[in-house]
Protein backbone atom coordinates (compact mmCIF):
# COMPACT_ATOMS: atom_id res chain seq x y z
CA UNK A 1 0.00 0.00 0.00
CA UNK A 2 1.65 3.72 -1.07
CA UNK A 3 1.28 6.14 0.98
CA UNK A 4 -1.13 9.16 -0.03
CA UNK A 5 1.82 11.28 -0.70
CA UNK A 6 3.37 8.91 -3.25
CA UNK A 7 -0.20 8.89 -4.91
CA UNK A 8 -0.30 12.87 -4.85
CA UNK A 9 3.33 13.08 -6.35
CA UNK A 10 2.91 10.11 -8.85
CA UNK A 11 -0.26 12.01 -10.18
CA UNK A 12 1.87 15.35 -10.39
CA UNK A 13 4.37 13.56 -12.30
CA UNK A 14 1.89 11.97 -14.76
CA UNK A 15 0.70 15.74 -15.07
CA UNK A 16 4.21 17.47 -15.49
CA UNK A 17 5.07 14.82 -18.15
CA UNK A 18 2.51 14.77 -20.01
CA UNK A 19 2.39 18.46 -20.60
CA UNK A 20 6.06 18.93 -20.78
CA UNK A 21 5.86 16.51 -23.90
CA UNK A 22 2.65 18.38 -25.37
CA UNK A 23 4.55 21.50 -25.18
CA UNK A 24 7.69 20.18 -26.23
CA UNK A 25 6.00 18.38 -29.33
CA UNK A 26 4.06 21.59 -30.43
CA UNK A 27 7.29 23.82 -30.25
CA UNK A 28 9.78 21.17 -32.04
CA UNK A 29 6.75 20.61 -34.67
CA UNK A 30 6.87 24.14 -35.35
CA UNK A 31 10.80 24.74 -35.47
CA UNK A 32 10.67 21.55 -37.98
CA UNK A 33 8.14 23.58 -40.51
CA UNK A 34 9.99 26.44 -40.39
CA UNK A 35 13.21 24.84 -41.08
CA UNK A 36 11.33 23.28 -44.20
CA UNK A 37 10.11 26.82 -45.21
CA UNK A 38 13.08 28.93 -45.16
CA UNK A 39 14.93 25.15 -46.75
CA UNK A 40 12.17 26.16 -49.58
CA UNK A 41 12.93 29.33 -49.69
CA UNK A 42 16.54 29.11 -50.11
CA UNK A 43 15.90 26.97 -53.20
CA UNK A 44 13.91 29.93 -54.81
CA UNK A 45 10.26 28.26 -54.64
CA UNK A 46 8.10 31.15 -52.67
CA UNK A 47 4.39 31.24 -52.98
CA UNK A 48 2.58 32.77 -56.10
CA UNK A 49 1.11 35.05 -53.98
CA UNK A 50 4.36 36.44 -52.49
CA UNK A 51 5.61 36.14 -56.14
CA UNK A 52 2.74 38.43 -57.73
CA UNK A 53 2.78 41.17 -55.33
CA UNK A 54 6.81 41.77 -54.88
CA UNK A 55 7.23 39.82 -51.19
CA UNK A 56 4.01 41.57 -49.63
CA UNK A 57 2.54 38.39 -48.79
CA UNK A 58 -1.30 38.08 -49.05
CA UNK B 1 -20.16 50.73 -41.58
CA UNK B 2 -22.75 49.18 -38.77
CA UNK B 3 -21.17 47.56 -36.23
CA UNK B 4 -22.66 44.02 -36.95
CA UNK B 5 -20.88 44.57 -40.44
CA UNK B 6 -17.22 45.17 -39.06
CA UNK B 7 -17.67 42.31 -36.49
CA UNK B 8 -18.29 40.13 -39.68
CA UNK B 9 -15.26 41.65 -41.43
CA UNK B 10 -12.67 40.65 -38.51
CA UNK B 11 -14.14 37.23 -38.39
CA UNK B 12 -13.39 36.81 -41.97
CA UNK B 13 -9.95 38.40 -41.62
CA UNK B 14 -8.98 35.93 -39.22
CA UNK B 15 -9.86 33.41 -42.14
CA UNK B 16 -7.01 34.35 -43.86
CA UNK B 17 -3.99 32.35 -42.80
CA UNK B 18 -1.44 34.85 -43.24
CA UNK B 19 -3.26 37.11 -40.59
CA UNK B 20 -3.84 34.45 -38.59
CA UNK B 21 -0.36 33.72 -38.80
CA UNK B 22 0.62 37.35 -37.60
CA UNK B 23 -1.65 37.45 -34.70
CA UNK B 24 -0.74 34.07 -33.65
CA UNK B 25 2.93 35.52 -33.01
CA UNK B 26 1.89 38.86 -31.39
CA UNK B 27 -0.50 36.48 -29.36
CA UNK B 28 1.25 33.71 -28.21
CA UNK B 29 4.27 35.34 -26.05
CA UNK B 30 1.68 37.22 -24.17
CA UNK B 31 -0.48 34.06 -23.24
CA UNK B 32 2.90 32.00 -22.71
CA UNK B 33 4.02 34.37 -19.60
CA UNK B 34 0.10 34.44 -18.39
CA UNK B 35 0.19 30.85 -18.77
CA UNK B 36 3.41 30.21 -16.37
CA UNK B 37 1.82 33.07 -14.04
CA UNK B 38 -1.04 31.20 -13.46
CA UNK B 39 0.74 27.72 -12.99
CA UNK B 40 2.94 29.35 -10.66
CA UNK B 41 0.43 30.72 -8.23
CA UNK B 42 -1.61 27.53 -9.26
CA UNK B 43 0.48 24.93 -8.00
CA UNK B 44 1.85 27.18 -5.14
CA UNK B 45 -1.53 27.05 -3.50
CA UNK B 46 -2.28 23.67 -4.20
CA UNK B 47 0.67 22.34 -2.17
CA UNK B 48 0.16 24.87 0.77
CA UNK B 49 -3.63 25.17 1.67
CA UNK B 50 -5.10 22.37 4.01
CA UNK B 51 -5.41 18.54 3.44
CA UNK B 52 -9.22 17.55 3.37
CA UNK B 53 -10.03 15.90 6.92
CA UNK B 54 -11.63 13.03 4.78
CA UNK B 55 -9.56 12.63 1.87
CA UNK B 56 -6.29 14.35 3.37
CA UNK B 57 -3.38 14.96 0.86
CA UNK B 58 -4.62 13.23 -1.79
CA UNK B 59 -7.31 16.71 -2.61
CA UNK B 60 -3.94 17.61 -4.43
CA UNK B 61 -4.45 15.33 -6.75
CA UNK B 62 -7.89 17.29 -7.42
CA UNK B 63 -6.12 20.75 -8.46
CA UNK B 64 -4.64 18.42 -11.40
CA UNK B 65 -7.23 15.94 -12.31
CA UNK B 66 -10.80 18.38 -12.53
CA UNK B 67 -9.06 21.27 -15.00
CA UNK B 68 -7.81 18.21 -17.00
CA UNK B 69 -10.94 16.87 -17.14
CA UNK B 70 -12.72 19.87 -17.84
CA UNK B 71 -10.28 21.30 -20.56
CA UNK B 72 -11.23 17.38 -22.19
CA UNK B 73 -14.53 18.35 -22.77
CA UNK B 74 -13.87 21.92 -23.50
CA UNK B 75 -11.23 20.83 -26.43
CA UNK B 76 -13.82 18.65 -27.40
CA UNK B 77 -16.32 21.73 -27.84
CA UNK B 78 -14.10 23.69 -29.73
CA UNK B 79 -13.55 20.66 -32.01
CA UNK B 80 -17.39 20.60 -32.71
CA UNK B 81 -17.36 24.41 -33.11
CA UNK B 82 -14.47 24.13 -35.57
CA UNK B 83 -16.62 21.20 -37.09
CA UNK B 84 -19.80 23.05 -37.87
CA UNK B 85 -17.10 26.21 -39.40
CA UNK B 86 -15.91 23.59 -41.71
CA UNK B 87 -19.49 22.38 -42.96
CA UNK B 88 -21.83 25.51 -42.38
CA UNK B 89 -19.19 28.46 -43.27
CA UNK B 90 -16.46 26.69 -44.91
CA UNK B 91 -14.05 28.91 -42.50
CA UNK B 92 -10.95 28.26 -43.92
CA UNK B 93 -9.10 27.83 -40.81
CA UNK B 94 -11.86 25.46 -38.95
CA UNK B 95 -10.45 22.28 -40.05
CA UNK B 96 -7.03 23.39 -39.49
CA UNK B 97 -8.33 24.30 -35.70
CA UNK B 98 -10.17 21.10 -35.15
CA UNK B 99 -6.54 18.95 -36.46
CA UNK B 100 -4.94 20.79 -34.51
CA UNK B 101 -6.69 20.16 -31.39
CA UNK B 102 -7.51 16.85 -31.31
CA UNK B 103 -3.58 15.64 -29.88
CA UNK B 104 -4.03 18.47 -27.07
CA UNK B 105 -7.41 17.07 -25.86
CA UNK B 106 -6.16 13.24 -25.84
CA UNK B 107 -3.40 14.55 -23.88
CA UNK B 108 -5.58 15.97 -21.12
CA UNK B 109 -8.14 13.31 -21.49
CA UNK B 110 -5.73 11.12 -20.77
CA UNK B 111 -4.31 12.59 -17.82
CA UNK B 112 -7.68 13.10 -16.19
CA UNK B 113 -8.24 9.23 -16.23
CA UNK B 114 -4.52 8.50 -15.17
CA UNK B 115 -5.20 11.03 -11.98
CA UNK B 116 -8.63 9.70 -11.48
CA UNK B 117 -6.97 6.09 -11.32
CA UNK B 118 -4.56 7.52 -8.58
CA UNK B 119 -7.18 8.80 -6.28
CA UNK B 120 -9.63 6.53 -6.89
CA UNK B 121 -7.18 3.88 -5.65
CA UNK B 122 -6.53 5.16 -2.16
CA UNK B 123 -10.35 6.65 -1.64
CA UNK B 124 -12.29 4.38 -3.25
CA UNK B 125 -10.15 1.41 -2.99
CA UNK B 126 -10.12 0.67 -6.67
CA UNK B 127 -8.30 1.78 -9.93
CA UNK B 128 -11.16 1.90 -12.12
CA UNK B 129 -14.69 1.10 -12.44
CA UNK B 130 -16.73 0.70 -15.45
CA UNK B 131 -19.45 3.41 -13.75
CA UNK B 132 -21.39 5.65 -16.48
CA UNK B 133 -18.67 8.39 -15.38
CA UNK B 134 -15.54 6.98 -16.17
CA UNK B 135 -16.70 4.78 -19.03
CA UNK B 136 -18.02 8.22 -21.23
CA UNK B 137 -14.77 9.89 -20.55
CA UNK B 138 -13.10 6.36 -21.73
CA UNK B 139 -15.18 6.69 -24.98
CA UNK B 140 -13.97 10.05 -25.53
CA UNK B 141 -10.27 9.30 -25.34
CA UNK B 142 -11.07 6.49 -28.07
CA UNK B 143 -12.66 9.10 -30.38
CA UNK B 144 -9.91 11.56 -29.88
CA UNK B 145 -7.23 8.64 -30.60
CA UNK B 146 -9.66 7.77 -33.83
CA UNK B 147 -9.92 11.24 -35.46
CA UNK B 148 -6.39 11.48 -34.92
CA UNK B 149 -5.99 8.40 -36.98
CA UNK B 150 -8.35 9.42 -39.12
CA UNK B 151 -6.69 12.57 -40.17
CA UNK B 152 -2.97 10.53 -40.72
CA UNK B 153 -4.91 8.25 -42.53
CA UNK B 154 -5.94 11.11 -45.41
CA UNK B 155 -3.26 12.35 -47.17
CA UNK B 156 -5.42 15.42 -48.60
CA UNK B 157 -6.92 17.88 -45.96
CA UNK B 158 -9.60 19.17 -48.57
CA UNK B 159 -10.77 15.57 -48.70
CA UNK B 160 -10.23 14.43 -44.83
CA UNK B 161 -11.80 17.85 -43.47
CA UNK B 162 -15.65 17.31 -44.33
CA UNK B 163 -15.44 13.54 -43.09
CA UNK B 164 -13.49 14.38 -39.81
CA UNK B 165 -15.99 17.30 -39.24
CA UNK B 166 -19.16 14.81 -39.68
CA UNK B 167 -17.77 12.44 -37.09
CA UNK B 168 -16.83 15.21 -34.53
CA UNK B 169 -20.00 16.38 -34.63
CA UNK B 170 -21.42 12.57 -34.26
CA UNK B 171 -19.42 12.38 -31.18
CA UNK B 172 -20.57 15.40 -29.87
CA UNK B 173 -23.17 13.35 -28.47
CA UNK B 174 -20.91 12.21 -25.70
CA UNK B 175 -20.30 15.79 -24.18
CA UNK B 176 -23.58 15.74 -22.47
CA UNK B 177 -23.45 12.48 -21.73
CA UNK B 178 -20.26 13.24 -19.54
CA UNK B 179 -21.67 16.11 -17.78
CA UNK B 180 -24.42 14.66 -17.02
CA UNK B 181 -23.92 10.85 -16.33
CA UNK B 182 -23.30 11.38 -12.47
CA UNK B 183 -27.31 12.98 -12.55
CA UNK B 184 -28.69 10.00 -14.72
CA UNK B 185 -27.31 7.00 -13.27
CA UNK B 186 -26.09 6.00 -9.79
CA UNK B 187 -22.00 6.84 -10.06
CA UNK B 188 -19.34 5.62 -7.91
CA UNK B 189 -17.74 9.10 -9.35
CA UNK B 190 -19.36 11.98 -6.98
CA UNK B 191 -21.77 14.64 -9.04
CA UNK B 192 -20.77 18.35 -9.83
CA UNK B 193 -19.66 20.30 -6.80
CA UNK B 194 -18.12 23.16 -8.78
CA UNK B 195 -20.11 24.38 -11.90
CA UNK B 196 -23.79 23.33 -10.48
CA UNK B 197 -26.92 25.21 -10.32
CA UNK B 198 -26.93 27.30 -7.06
CA UNK B 199 -23.03 27.28 -7.04
CA UNK B 200 -20.06 25.44 -5.64
CA UNK B 201 -20.69 23.72 -2.35
CA UNK B 202 -17.00 23.26 -2.04
CA UNK B 203 -14.81 25.14 0.71
CA UNK B 204 -12.82 28.08 -0.36
CA UNK B 205 -9.66 26.87 0.67
CA UNK B 206 -10.03 23.94 -2.21
CA UNK B 207 -11.68 26.24 -4.29
CA UNK B 208 -9.25 29.27 -4.72
CA UNK B 209 -6.28 26.36 -6.26
CA UNK B 210 -9.18 24.64 -8.17
CA UNK B 211 -9.96 28.20 -10.31
CA UNK B 212 -6.03 29.17 -10.78
CA UNK B 213 -5.31 25.54 -11.81
CA UNK B 214 -8.26 25.45 -14.04
CA UNK B 215 -7.70 28.73 -15.29
CA UNK B 216 -3.93 28.00 -16.06
CA UNK B 217 -4.51 24.76 -17.57
CA UNK B 218 -7.28 26.84 -20.30
CA UNK B 219 -4.60 28.86 -21.11
CA UNK B 220 -2.33 26.11 -21.70
CA UNK B 221 -4.20 24.91 -23.52
CA UNK B 222 -5.44 28.28 -25.69
CA UNK B 223 -1.62 28.75 -26.09
CA UNK B 224 -0.95 25.69 -27.20
CA UNK B 225 -3.38 25.31 -29.84
CA UNK B 226 -2.64 28.23 -31.39
CA UNK B 227 0.57 27.47 -31.69
CA UNK B 228 -0.65 23.91 -33.26
CA UNK B 229 -2.92 25.91 -35.75
CA UNK B 230 0.20 27.50 -36.37
CA UNK B 231 2.53 24.62 -37.52
CA UNK B 232 -0.47 23.13 -39.42
CA UNK B 233 -0.87 26.09 -41.72
CA UNK B 234 2.84 26.01 -42.19
CA UNK B 235 2.64 22.34 -42.86
CA UNK B 236 0.33 22.70 -45.25
CA UNK B 237 2.26 25.64 -46.78
CA UNK B 238 5.42 22.90 -47.00
CA UNK B 239 3.01 20.51 -48.82
CA UNK B 240 1.66 22.97 -51.58
CA UNK B 241 5.24 24.56 -52.09
CA UNK B 242 6.60 21.70 -52.62
CA UNK B 243 3.78 20.79 -55.02
CA UNK B 244 4.25 23.36 -57.18
CA UNK B 245 8.06 22.90 -57.45
CA UNK B 246 7.65 19.45 -58.54
CA UNK B 247 5.21 20.85 -61.15
CA UNK B 248 7.88 23.38 -61.78
CA UNK B 249 10.38 20.86 -62.42
CA UNK B 250 8.08 18.82 -64.48
CA UNK B 251 7.51 22.00 -67.10
CA UNK B 252 11.30 22.79 -66.80
CA UNK B 253 12.15 19.39 -68.05
CA UNK B 254 9.12 19.36 -70.79
CA UNK B 255 10.51 22.93 -72.25
CA UNK B 256 12.69 22.20 -75.38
Amino acid sequence: MMSHAAYVLSSYAVAVATVAGLVLWVVGDGRARQRELKALEAAGIRRRSVEATGGEST
Amino acid sequence: MSENSLAIRKFSDLANPTRFLALAARVLPWLAVLTVLFFAVGLWLSFTTEGDYQQGETVRIMYVHVPAAWLSMMCYTVMAISALGTLVWRHPLADVSAKAAAPIGASFTFLALVTGSLWGKPMWGTWWVWDARLTSVFVLFLMYLGLIALNRAMEDPARSARVSAVLVLVGFVNIPIIKFSVEWWNTLHQPASVMRLGGPTIDPEFLWPLMVMAIAFTLLFFSLHIAAMRNEIWRRRVTSLRRQAARNAGRESLAP
